[in-house]
């Protein structure tokens, strides 16, 4: 119990007992007099469709849980009916902010399956782009966060800064959030002339970016006292729902997929660092966020100095039939872990699609950590947990 | 009665007409209208719309009349048009009537604003006394909407609103009181020429502007006034993210355009009564002007006097206003604590600072 | 840099694993990845085997498989004409199994990042299975979401609720027998579109 003796006031201790107390019982009828508060679907806070049933107490929250499905959109059967590159059509609209990212880990699946490695210079070019798309969608995170607490002006810097990033983007692909660019054994294309150079200026401004975020958000005092010691996830709570990416970094676990799992990608080709905080609170979980978007745009600076020559496409059939077996593969997306569970029977299309994504399981903690929290740190919390429904729903 | 007389017929010679009093009481209301919607439409046509958007790196409105300064006449005419809704299960009198109430309570306000030697609406003893006690009227306003909207969000925006507002009234009054003191009078005529005629250790090139002596109670009024008007970072009642509209979600059209109004006239007029205050209000101090009282000061400051009422106002609404737009809010028991534990505290001891200084100097 | 245990479990590892379960493992499969099998009626102590003596305390997902092909095929068939037959005959994935619907969990190990992949069968007659959601709090929505999709029943669960669908929902979508409706309205026009390799041949081929 050392990070919950070290950061939480008496009021966010009894509730963490609570919450272990009755953590299997989701359903206890309570008797309470309380108000029941519906906060969406229609909602200016939530990112998308979520609606959170929450049963008041004055303005603490006794009871909360959300009511995902608002944006189902049946991927997983979906897939069942498509041809392997067919699925990434589909899946670049499950993250749609940074899109790219969510492509990656089913191609390097069904190149498991397929036993074919994608050459070295489209595995650079891919890592760039994957970061690249996490910039867009954390860039966006961080000017979101103002407005989730009634900073107005952060956003539009973000959505300014952004903007780079998606021309960048879409000068590559062709597409500004939906890339479709990833393809079985390489890319689509080969970079356009002169992108280095405008991608390195953008990392330039998009460091700019991150500290007029660091100084205008994260040292203003009302943000700290907005998110400091609040919602705090222990990390034995984070482990067991799931919690991935930035929000378990924030918990201190030290754990990167890109760092720790071996992947035909070029992370382990730089120099670069894995951002944690040892609190677990909405403050911590931001702050990594921030580092670890300042950590991308130095990694890209690192990979567009060190592109590899060579073909961007291996050698692979023109009709691609996946031969038979079941493959794994998840890597550190922007908003999580997300991974792709691919079972092939050697036809032209998958057998069988799991998509776990990050947000189903950040999400997940949020009738956890929403007992006993005032009103107005729902909408932080979820703030700081950061899902995209798309991510949630699928 | 004759006292008034007497300052009619002041009012007559400036003027040099001869307007009969139901024609001056007309002028007066008049007067008072204009006192209200002009500073409202300034603030957001220049705040609202153009500083907001130059701060966060866009333009703004541009598209109705020449850089976008009709879109204040584009704006009153769509909410005009709106269709009236009233919801089935809300308390359809006390519904209509909220907004109103809001509304009525800024005109009261402002009859007590001097804008010149003679130009004012109403000058009597009780002048600041009456202003913040008619400013709570607003409060009751927002209570009748959060409850008669029969939504949950109003609801909560409504509670939230009277407990804020009631909470940060103590300290707007403690923070004037330190200038009464000082001024030795409640009427705002009096505390405007008290503050030009002064003098500063002796100095009287500045007269004596209670922004400089009052800084604390200058402070602490801001902040109090930020919160009277549910400006960020206090804005905890109409917090977009969490309660649509608080209070407000219920009203559309000509109901929401009043309250939509009565949020800026009264940010405009607290600003108004900050720079009578603190700043000077009509006045510049009079020993540019070798003035001494009232009736030396020269006829035409009834007609520069608003001039330099509405500046002042424009700068102390810019700070409401840069505030508004940079800051996150505050959640609703930090906001309470931040009121109680902090401002009340610094403001009593600054009325024991000021009282000391007066019966010592 | 790199803390590489890559997705190769260590040798030592995948005996560690094998042992600490001892007679709950039905059948494994190694091939960068560690699949288990474990037995139906020993799946909740399986798990949590592994989550206290081999310290998998991360919940990564859990899902289900449906292991029969589709009856439908690839969901190209025109509606208009009598479906062909097709070959649904069961057919599992690595590390066996011996019923249609098979229920899969990936569980990692923060310290060691080490993971497996533990797979169960789900008897075909009731279509119950224990839920886990005490072992790992995290597999209550997941749980819930697999019971939607396939039907299976997760004993104990408190809250089986649909996660995704109305609540009048009729029918399990991911089980192969349920087609894909917007197929089944009318005929799909789009051909399988095959891209040509940069600088091949010309493209453009059907199935």
């Amino acid at each position: 119990m050392s990070i919950t003796d070290r950061v939480l006031g008496d009021r966010e201790r009894l509730a963490y007992i609570a919450g272990q107390a009755a953590d299997s019982r989701l359903n206890v009828e309570l008797e309470t007099e309380g108000m029941t508060l519906n906060i969406g679907p229609q909602h200016p806070a939530t990112h998308g469709t979520l609606r959170i049933i929450a049963r008041l107490d004055g303005e603490q929250v006794v009871w909360a849980e959300p009511s995902c499905g608002y944006m189902h959109r049946g991927y997983e059967k979906l897939a069942e009916v498509r041809t392997y590159p067919q699925v990434t059509t589909l899946v670049n609209r499950i993250d749609w902010l940074g899109s790219f990212a969510n492509e990656v880990p089913f191609i390097l699946a069904a190149e498991k399956l397929m036993d074919v490695e994608a050459p070295a210079r489209a595995q650079h070019i891919r890592t760039i782009l994957f970061e690249l798309s996490r910039i867009a969608n954390v860039s966006l995170f961080l000017g979101d966060l103002g407005v989730q607490m009634g900073a107005i002006t952060p956003v539009f810097f973000a959505f300014r800064d952004r903007e780079y990033v998606l021309n960048l983007i879409e000068g590559a692909t062709g597409g500004r959030f939906h890339p479709n660019f990833d393809r079985i054994g390489g890319l689509k294309d080969d970079l356009p002339k002169g992108w280095i150079a405008e991608t390195k200026a953008v990392m330039k401004k998009l460091r700019t970016f991150c500290d007029q975020i660091d100084e205008l958000l994260f040292g203003n005092e009302i943000f700290q006292s907005r998110t400091r010691g609040i919602g705090v996830i222990p990390r034995d709570i984070a482990l067991q729902y799931g919690l991935s990416g930035a929000n378990l970094r924030a918990s201190g676990v030290d754990w990167d997929l890109r760092r720790d799992h071996a992947l035909p990608m070029a992370w382990n080709k730089v120099d670069w660092k894995v951002w944690t905080h040892p609190d677990g609170d909405s403050f911590a979980r931001c702050w990594v966020r921030l580092q670890e978007t300042r950590e991308a745009t130095k990694i890209v600076d690192q990979l567009l100095d060190t592109i590899p020559g060579g073909p961007i496409m291996a050698k692979v059939p023109k009709i691609i039939k996946v031969p038979e077996g079941e493959a794994w593969v998840s890597t550190e997306n922007p908003l999580g872990e997300m991974g792709y569970y691919v079972v092939s029977r050697g036809e032209l299309g998958p057998f069988r699609v799991k998509i776990r994504s990050a947000s189903f399981n950040n999400i997940s903690v949020t009738p956890w950590v929403l007992r006993g929290v005032y009103v107005p740190d729902i909408v932080t919390i979820l703030a700081s947990l950061y899902f995209i429904l798309g991510d949630i729903d699928r | 009665m004759s006292k008034v007389m007497g300052e009619l017929s002041m009012l007559t010679v400036t003027l040099a007409l001869d307007v009969p009093y139901w024609g001056q009481s007309l002028l007066r209301v008049l007067g008072g209208i204009v006192a209200v919607l002009l500073p409202a439409g300034t603030i957001v046509y220049v705040f609202l719309f153009k500083m907001m958007s130059f701060m966060q790196s866009r333009l703004g409105p541009m598209e109705a009349g020449p850089y976008g300064s009709l879109q204040l006449v584009a704006e009153v005419g769509k909410w005009l048009q709106k269709e009236d809704i009233v919801p089935e299960r809300a308390d359809a009198r006390i519904f209509k009537i909220a907004p109103i109430v809001v509304l009525v309570s800024t005109f009261l306000l402002v009859a007590v604003v001097p804008f010149g030697p003679d130009a004012w609406f109403t000058n009597f003893e009780a002048g600041i006394f009456y202003a913040l006690a008619v400013s709570s009227l607003s409060v009751l306003g927002i209570l009748m909407a959060g409850w008669a909207s029969a939504n949950k969000y109003s609801l909560l925006g409504g509670l939230r609103a009277a407990g804020q507002l009631i909470a940060y009234e103590l300290p707007m009054v403690l923070a004037v009181i330190g200038v009464i003191i000082q001024a030795e009078t409640m009427n705002l005529q009096q505390i405007v020429l008290a503050q030009n005629a002064g003098s500063i250790f002796g100095f009287s090139g500045l007269g004596s502007p209670y922004i400089i002596t009052q800084f604390v109670g200058f402070m602490v009024f801001m902040v109090a006034i930020q919160a009277e008007l549910t400006q960020a970072p206090f804005d905890m009642p109409i917090a977009e993210s969490e309660l649509v509209s608080g209070y407000m979600t219920e009203y559309s059209g000509f109901r929401f355009l009043i309250f939509f109004i009565g949020e800026f006239a009264t940010a405009g007029v607290f600003s108004l009564i900050a720079s009578v205050l603190f700043l000077g209000g009509w006045g510049v101090p009079f020993a540019w002007f070798g003035w001494t009282d009232v009736n030396s000061v020269d006829k035409w400051m009834n007609l520069v006097g608003p001039v330099i009422m509405i500046t002042k106002m424009m700068l102390v609404a810019f700070l409401i206003m840069w505030v508004r737009f940079s800051y996150p809010r505050f959640r609703e028991d930090q906001l309470q604590k931040f009121a109680w534990k902090v401002l009340i505290p610094v403001s009593l001891g600054n009325i024991a600072a000021t009282s000391v200084f007066k019966v010592v100097m | 840099m790199s803390n590489s245990s890559g997705t190769q479990p260590r040798i030592t590892s995948v005996e560690e694993v094998k042992a600490a379960l001892g007679d709950r493992l039905l059948d494994s499969f190694h091939k960068d990845d560690l699949w288990l099998r474990v037995r139906t009626d020993a799946w909740k102590s399986s798990m949590r085997a592994l989550r206290d003596t081999l310290g998998f305390h991360y919940f990564c997902f859990l899902s289900a498989i449906d292991w029969m092909p589709s009856p439908y095929g690839r969901g190209e068939d025109d509606p208009t004409e009598p479906a062909p037959v097709r070959d649904t005959t069961i057919r599992q994935g690595y590390a066996g199994g011996a019923s249609r619907m098979q229920v899969f969990v990936r569980v990692s190990n923060p310290v060691t990042h080490v993971s497996v992949i533990v797979k169960v069968d789900v008897p075909d007659d009731s279509l119950t299975l224990e839920s886990i959601h005490d072992v790992y709090a995290g597999a209550n929505w997941h749980e819930r979401e697999t019971h939607e999709m396939f039907g299976i029943v997760f004993s104990g669960h408190p809250d089986l609720r649909n996660m995704y669908l109305p609540s009048d929902f009729e029918g399990h979508p991911l089980r192969k027998d349920y087609p894909l409706l917007a197929r089944m309205i009318k005929p799909w026009p789009g051909i399988v579109d095959v891209e040509p390799l940069p600088g091949g041949s010309e493209g453009g081929d059907e199935e």
